[in-house]
């Protein structure tokens, strides 16, 4: 059938002009070129529905359930509900696959996931989606079982659709950055593949994903787009290479310097003195990174490293955006135990989350329908004033606890002092 | 007869390690500082001396599997074997020696990939699904962000802007794209139109109720059949409603619109992490190069190009400068839609003097 009629795609066609690279000229050449009579005719159908959509500005997919054998997620089903007009794609299912933290691939790896794509898929696969996945775009519902039983046997799985954990993500920090505090590679896996059960069975009130950012740039967008945000960062002085200061103001002029390092501090923590060196307030350094990112070789985080925790991230629905709110403001990550109680700690916030979440409710909304001290009483976690941006407003609050409450953080910092 | 199932083996995520470049992962953690020599090029150096030279290029990110294997050879032949992807879907290829960047470049170039998208550049556009795969879609994505990136190529090459500038689209109202300085969202402006003669047996009512953020929708008879109402003064056309019932169609072709949001930034560089902010509605949503809300883009960056400082991203210029001169500026009109009336809205007010004259 394929062979016989390609789908007239006027405006598709379109997309084929300009000098960026057109993803409409890749479909065509499987369309055209490809050896498979099924891909080619995939190829064709695909771009008949989706010349469709252009014509009519409107999308045709609609969802259903598919899975493969063992598991409850990690499929997109799609089936077409023009399907008798575009017969070879009716089913057009994605297959959402986990990558390595920071996406590192061999060629040779892409390859072979490449040559079961053909064997399997439409050909189409993008690295990676918004979630996190590899999206293998594109197959039937008896092809995906095929396709994941191949793919499975030399290394890969499924990620997380629906209300489950959801793939992890993590920038591609220690692999390649000066900047990065923490070990995305270990946090990544020792979280993820604790709760594989979670990702591959749908069952929590709605998505849960961690990120992971090796430094407060937050190139994985973790606190804004988490509900677990692992944020690498550093607790003594930032390391001053006074040298390397003054080799910079050499080149770029004290002025540049000030305008665009010292003055740029949001806590003033910075002055460039009279001998072109830098000195620093640590103590006031909120370890934005501003500074590190503009003098990356004279200036860089120091040696006690680990990470910032924020939880309940996410965007509108339902509620409107929220960012993550500190939980943990900092916490070591060096030995076994430490990652146990990392991953020990999800394990009681997902938990109490699942118990205590309304259906479709993300973590951030729980913890803004319930109040952030009832969620922290719930995980047995502490109250911190690095939690907040500013104490209580309002007086409107019942404190005849105060006494006790008191007494616990002298004790929690006596405690402190003496460990 | 049916065959035995084969049991998953439940892997998760694959140890990273295995797929980096060897100076990667001998230098794991052991970096000292970088450089940006050249517009789509980073140098990272060692404490052990070693050196990684990244290149970095944009492509069409839904890729066919011939694309895939061009990728593949050029790494091959000029990369050492190895690839990484951004979070931006842009493809690095790394290096150990400078002397193999320029032969690298070349190949790149001349398989049609752009490089670029390091440091001050326009970043290639995240995206979504859209009209290629998404069950709720109000316009493509793919297209979109095809149709932009040619008209901001030279952004991405150059590397000349105050500060990086991340642009997201996304196809509805949940925003899948995600924050951006500059994010381009579908903006629903009618309430859903109900085939009630479906609601009852395609959607499970009561989650559909719950569903919506401001309690327009209350189960209903109609014609006899079990279904749901909007109440449409209350609506607010944010298409909630719509995936977890297909019935309650919000995709229209007029009246589904384009929103542009600024001032969207994930970083902690400076200020504090910002929310994007509305600046510009009822952009035509009109394929197949949506040339109006990529001249409404393009405004905004080159106003933000000639206007701010170094190192200021798009919400800090704002800061700087304030929004009655971004408004001016752009020459964007200021509306009644741009006074927030969510919760939590009265923060967004200007409670002081503090008014630039």
């Amino acid at each position: 059938m394929a062979d016989n009629k390609h789908f007239d795609t006027p405006m598709l066609d379109e997309l084929e002009n300009g000098p960026w690279p057109s993803f409409i000229s890749g479909f065509k050449r499987l369309r055209d070129d490809h050896e498979s009579e099924t891909i080619r005719g995939m190829a064709n159908s695909l771009l008949g529905q989706l010349e469709h959509s252009y014509e009519t500005r409107k999308g045709y997919w609609k969802g259903g359930t598919v899975s493969v054998f063992g598991y409850g997620g990690g499929i997109i089903p799609r089936f077409s509900e023009v399907g008798d007009q575009f017969v070879e794609s009716k089913e057009f299912h994605t297959l959402r696959v986990q990558p390595p933290a920071g996406n590192y691939y061999t060629t040779d790896m892409l390859r072979q996931l490449g040559d079961s794509w053909e064997k399997y898929g439409s050909g189409l696969v993008t690295f990676h989606g918004q979630t996190g996945n590899i999206m293998f775009i594109g197959t039937t519902t008896e092809n995906t079982q095929h396709f994941f039983d191949d793919i499975n046997e030399y290394g890969w799985d499924l990620g997380g659709a629906g209300p489950c954990v959801r793939t992890g993500m993590s920038c591609i920090g220690m692999a390649r950055c000066e900047q990065s505090c923490a070990n995305e590679q270990a946090i990544h896996r020792h979280l993820m593949n604790n709760f594989t059960d979670d990702v591959h069975r749908p069952a929590l009130p709605y998505k849960f994903k961690f990120k992971v950012s090796g430094c407060p740039n937050d190139c994985q967008n973790a606190i804004e787009r988490s509900d677990f945000a692992i944020i690498g960062t550093w607790r003594d002085d930032m390391k001053v290479d006074q040298e390397e200061v003054k080799a910079f103001v050499a080149k770029k002029g004290r002025q540049y310097v000030i305008d665009n390092v010292t003055t740029r501090c949001p806590t003033d923590c910075m002055t460039l003195n009279d001998d072109d060196t830098l000195t620093v307030d640590n103590s006031n350094c909120v370890r934005c990174m501003h500074c590190l990112n503009v003098m990356n070789k004279a200036l860089t985080p120091g040696d006690d490293r680990g990470v910032t925790i924020l939880i309940g991230g996410k965007r509108t629905l339902k509620i409107g955006d929220l960012m993550g709110t500190v939980l943990i403001p900092f916490k070591k990550l060096e030995t076994m135990d430490d990652y146990e109680e990392l991953v020990e700690l999800a394990e009681e916030i997902i938990d109490f989350w699942a118990e205590n979440g309304l259906e479709h409710e993300r973590c951030g909304e729980m913890i803004e329908r319930i109040g952030l001290v009832n969620f922290l009483e719930g995980i047995g976690v502490e109250v911190d004033p690095n939690m907040v941006a500013m104490p209580r407003q309002s007086s409107y609050v019942r404190m005849d606890g105060w006494n006790e409450e008191a007494v616990k953080w002298f004790e929690r910092k006596a405690e402190e002092a003496s460990a | 007869m049916a065959q035995e199932m084969r049991s998953p083996i439940e892997s998760g995520c694959p140890d990273g390690f295995q797929y980096m470049h060897p100076t990667m992962r001998r230098n794991y953690g052991l970096w000292s500082h970088h450089d940006h020599p050249r517009p789509g090029v980073l140098v990272h150096y060692a404490h052990s001396g070693d050196e990684i030279w990244t290149v970095k290029c944009g492509t069409q990110r839904i890729l066919d599997v011939y694309t895939l294997r061009t990728l593949c050879d050029i790494g091959d032949k000029f990369a050492d074997g190895y690839i990484h992807f951004t979070i931006r879907s842009n493809v690095e290829y790394v290096v150990d020696s400078e002397d193999k960047v320029q032969p690298l470049i070349d190949a790149i170039e001349e398989a049609g990939f752009i490089v670029g998208g390091t440091a001050n550049s326009v970043a290639t556009l995240s995206h979504t699904q859209g009209w290629l795969h998404c069950d709720i879609p109000g316009t493509d994505a793919s297209g979109v962000v095809k149709s932009m990136m040619d008209e901001l190529i030279t952004e991405f090459k150059e590397c000349n802007m105050p500060n990086r500038v991340h642009i997201t689209t996304s196809c509805c109202q949940i925003n899948c794209g995600g924050q951006g300085d500059i994010a381009i969202n579908v903006q629903h402006t009618k309430p859903p139109r109900i085939d009630h003669t479906q609601v009852g047996n395609v959607c499970e009512r009561p989650s559909v109720v719950a569903r919506c953020p401001v309690a327009a929708i209350r189960p209903a008879m109609v014609d006899g059949k079990p279904s749901l109402e909007v109440d449409e003064k209350k609506c607010i056309c944010c298409g909630a409603c719509f995936p977890p019932c297909p019935p309650m169609q919000i995709n229209d072709a007029v009246h589904s619109k384009l929103a542009i949001w600024v001032g969207g930034n994930h970083s902690n560089a400076r200020s504090k992490p910002t929310f994007q902010r509305l600046v510009a509605a009822g952009v035509p949503n009109n394929p197949p190069r949506w040339p109006e809300a990529t001249a409404i883009v393009k405004k905004i960056l080159n106003t933000y190009k000639a206007d701010a400082k170094d190192w200021e991203r798009i919400n800090d210029w704002i800061e700087r400068i304030g929004w009655p001169q971004f408004f001016e500026k752009t020459g964007l009109p200021f509306t009644k839609y741009h006074i927030d009336n969510w919760r939590g809205a009265r923060n967004s007010l200007n409670a002081s003097t503090h008014i630039r004259f």
